[in-house]
């Protein structure tokens, strides 16, 4: 890769990396979305309540600065409380952990929106008609509530996936060696900025372009049952 | 916590607020304005004037807004061509830079939204424009652009409030906004929890600033979709 000045392979370093933080993050706000989901539909009036403020107040406030408040404050926080479990030592928090988590539970809380949506979505007959087979909650669960949901959680988790890749940019900002970070240090030891982010961009574009054949993909395979109108 | 950290420093945050509601309102106005036209366009246009805001669209949509204003405050330097041109002065200041990449990035989505308004007008109600003999741009302002702006207003909402929390990006190349105001005090006294905590919740404000109003235009603007108010005569 002579055309990126050697800088190719510290690129895809980066790209990785990039890759690396999103799928971690999804995973995360996948799990977080989940339970939220159930919380926000659970009949305990607490459990309701924390749900709602947990997705308003990630509304309401920038990724940046939630990121930028775990990465700083949780470095407090964590070194205040490490003698108390006698760990004597200075903790430095890692910003990959700190990124993995701020992303993850920024999108744990638009995902508990699109999770919400889609067990409202579930047809009510086909619940009843488990359990009068005799099925268990946790079998009506896995055999009907999920597959049945999938089709209708995937447009919006798709759209959370898409813009969950491109916050993780930010990771930048606290020092993970992702894709912008590396292109911002070619373009200091080069002088060719706009080239070196150009490229990053185009990461990007193919990352989320991808993302979006597949996705579609997965749509059309989950909604089979589904008959189209036309 | 340490309240006195954040009244001693309300200067700062004082101007971090005038600077990110600045940026916002600047960069919302340009956008929309661009955004009308270049919809109208992409959904009117021949195919050789759609294809180039159709790559505008996927470019600043497909990629991170952070790229995006690294490309343009640091990148652009990198053209001698730009250096020597009149536009210099102005993508030298990182406040113009910040402005002009967060007014193109809002512009994308906002076709977007707007061109899904637009597709999604009842065929019927073109058709009768049609019959009634109206031309295209008659149609447009009378018709379709009308009825488009209340079914985008929802989302449309959510646009601006995704731009503010896209302005603390302003933070990373210099310019003291809220973030960038938290930073320095963060930075001052090492007090991260009265610094950024005291950002999230002027953002927070601000956010719920956006939706009150929002929803009292929606309001005004879906009067007559609501159900009439029952006089008691009808009962």
């Amino acid at each position: 890769m002579s055309l990126l000045h050697g800088y190719g392979p510290s690129i895809i370093e980066g790209t990785l990396l990039t890759l690396e933080v999103s799928l971690l993050s999804l995973l995360l706000a996948g799990f977080l979305g989940f339970t939220g989901a159930l919380a926000k539909l659970s009949p305990s009036p607490v459990l309701r309540s924390a749900a709602q403020v947990y997705t308003t107040v990630i509304r309401g406030v920038p990724d940046l600065v939630l990121m930028l408040l775990v990465f700083f404050g949780g470095q407090i926080l964590v070194n205040q409380i490490g003698p108390y479990f006698g760990y004597d030592e200075y903790i430095d928090i890692n910003p990959f952990i700190a990124g993995v988590g701020t992303i993850g539970f920024i999108f744990g809380a638009y995902m508990t929106e699109t999770f919400r949506g889609a067990i409202l979505a579930v047809n009510k007959g086909q619940i009843e008609a488990a359990y009068a087979y005799g099925m268990s909650s946790f079998q009506v669960f896995t055999r009907i509530m999920l597959p049945l949901m999938v089709r209708h959680a995937l447009p919006g988790f798709g759209n959370n996936w898409l813009v969950l890749i491109k916050t993780t940019a930010l990771v930048s900002i606290i020092g993970l060696d992702d894709m912008v970070r590396k292109a911002a240090l070619a373009a200091g030891a080069t002088r060719k900025p706009f080239t070196f982010y150009l490229v990053v961009a185009i990461n990007y574009l193919l990352i989320t372009t991808v993302s979006i054949y597949l996705l579609n993909y997965l749509e059309k395979r989950y909604s089979v049952g589904v008959r189209r109108e036309e | 916590m340490n309240l006195s950290i954040i009244t001693e420093n309300f200067g700062i945050y004082a101007e971090g607020l005038q600077n990110t509601l600045m940026l916002v309102s600047i960069s919302l106005a340009i956008g929309l304005i661009l955004a009308i036209p270049l919809a109208v366009l992409r959904c009117y246009g021949s195919q050789r004037v759609q294809l180039p805001i159709r790559a505008f669209v996927y470019f600043f949509r497909g990629t991170p807004l952070l790229v995006q204003m690294f490309l343009v405050y640091y990148g652009f330097g990198q053209f001698e061509v730009l250096k020597t041109s009149i536009f210099w002065p102005f993508f030298r200041e990182a406040y113009l830079c910040a402005l002009f990449t967060f007014s193109l990035n809002t512009c994308a989505y906002t076709v977007e939204i707007i061109r899904g308004a637009m597709v999604a007008t009842p065929h019927g109600e073109i058709e009768a424009a049609r019959a009634a003999g109206m031309s295209t741009p008659l149609m447009l302002r009378r018709i379709v652009l009308p009825s488009a702006f209340r079914r985008a207003l929802p989302a449309y909402s959510n646009e601006m409030i995704f731009m503010l929390h896209g302005t603390a990006l302003a933070s990373v190349i210099t310019i003291v906004d809220i973030t960038g105001a938290a930073r320095i005090v963060n930075s001052r006294f090492y007090s991260p929890y009265e610094a950024f905590l005291t950002a999230a919740v002027l953002y927070m404000a601000i956010t719920f600033t956006i939706v009150f109003f929002v929803k009292r235009l929606e309001n005004r603007w879906h009067r007559h979709l609501q159900p009439q108010q029952q006089t008691a005569e009808d009962n």
